[in-house]
């Protein structure tokens, strides 16, 4: 386990752009900014236009850490507390269940929370839970 | 000018990712971790991220279209079934395990870390493997109607 700061003001502001993103590409494409179905529809796209702009949203993305590094000399912190085996499992089980859940944190958490659908609020609540206990689990009775 | 406006959407969206601490599996987890090492940096990302778009949204939804596209497209099931619980909960599993969500990884592929590939391979693979599998269940649901 690593210690990390409490960071109120930057996530506050870190999550300020996120809502601004969100509106952003709702108030241009008309479209929801979740990670998860960007991710899918890049892999089956409906045509090229469609293709075009979530590979662009992607790639902006990607740039995020390296606008970072321009404005402030530093990449974000990014540790990983967890072993490779775990990055790997984890990340499968993460793929298997936003696909049959259609969402993540983004799509359900934030565009669907926002819009105050009951579908994004009961998903949100469920992967909250569920992620919280697996954390106890692993931590706290594996002691992992 | 959509691809342009896209990609400007996604670096505003990586920026804030990346300054929220939500690119960092150590601080995902710890906001988690209530009777360990606990971070509630977490909280304020979600705060802010919800109160910006629940302001902005009902300004926008209350136009008939989107500047550069014909129509919303937004999602109009309210139901809650199997899929949706079940695939969240299993996410959240997954989240718990790894520290990252696809929100928080897909940007901090730009810090070119080995293990942030590492997690996004396998979470390509969970997704195509679902998508799989939903087109078998699909298939035998309607071979049995």
């Amino acid at each position: 386990m690593i210690e990390t700061v409490f960071t109120p003001f930057q996530s506050l502001g870190g999550g300020a752009l996120i809502g601004l993103a969100s509106v952003l590409l709702m108030a241009t494409l008309g479209r929801v900014m979740g990670a998860t179905g960007i991710l899918a529809g890049l892999m089956q796209p409906a045509n090229l236009s469609d293709w075009s702009w979530r590979a662009a949203v992607l790639g902006g993305m990607i740039s995020g850490p390296i606008a970072v590094l321009l404005m402030t000399g530093q990449l974000p912190a990014v540790q990983v507390p967890v072993s490779t085996t775990m990055l790997v499992v984890g990340g499968f089980i993460v793929g298997v269940g936003v696909t049959f859940g259609s969402g993540c944190t983004s799509g359900h958490g934030v565009c669907g929370m926002a819009r105050l659908s009951p579908r994004s609020i009961a998903a949100t609540l469920t992967f909250m839970l569920t992620t919280g206990i697996t954390v106890f689990v692993v931590r706290h009775i594996l002691g992992a | 000018m959509r691809v342009l406006t896209s990609y400007l959407i996604g670096l505003i969206f990586g920026v804030g990712i990346s300054i929220s601490g939500m690119a960092n599996p150590a601080k995902v987890l710890n906001f988690f971790d209530v009777a360990g090492t606990w971070d509630p940096s977490l909280a304020f990302v979600m705060g802010g991220a919800l109160v910006v778009t629940f302001i902005g949204y009902r300004f926008i939804l209350k136009r008939s279209a989107p500047f550069l596209s014909a129509r919303f497209q937004l999602p109009t099931r309210r139901d809650l079934d199997l899929p949706l619980i079940g695939g969240s909960a299993v996410f959240g599993v997954g989240w718990g395990i790894a520290g990252f969500c696809p929100g928080g990884a897909l940007p901090a592929l730009g810090t070119g870390r080995t293990d942030v590939l590492v997690f996004v391979a396998a979470l390509l693979g969970g997704i195509i493997a679902a998508k799989l599998l939903q087109a078998k269940l699909t298939n035998r649901a309607q071979a049995q109607a």
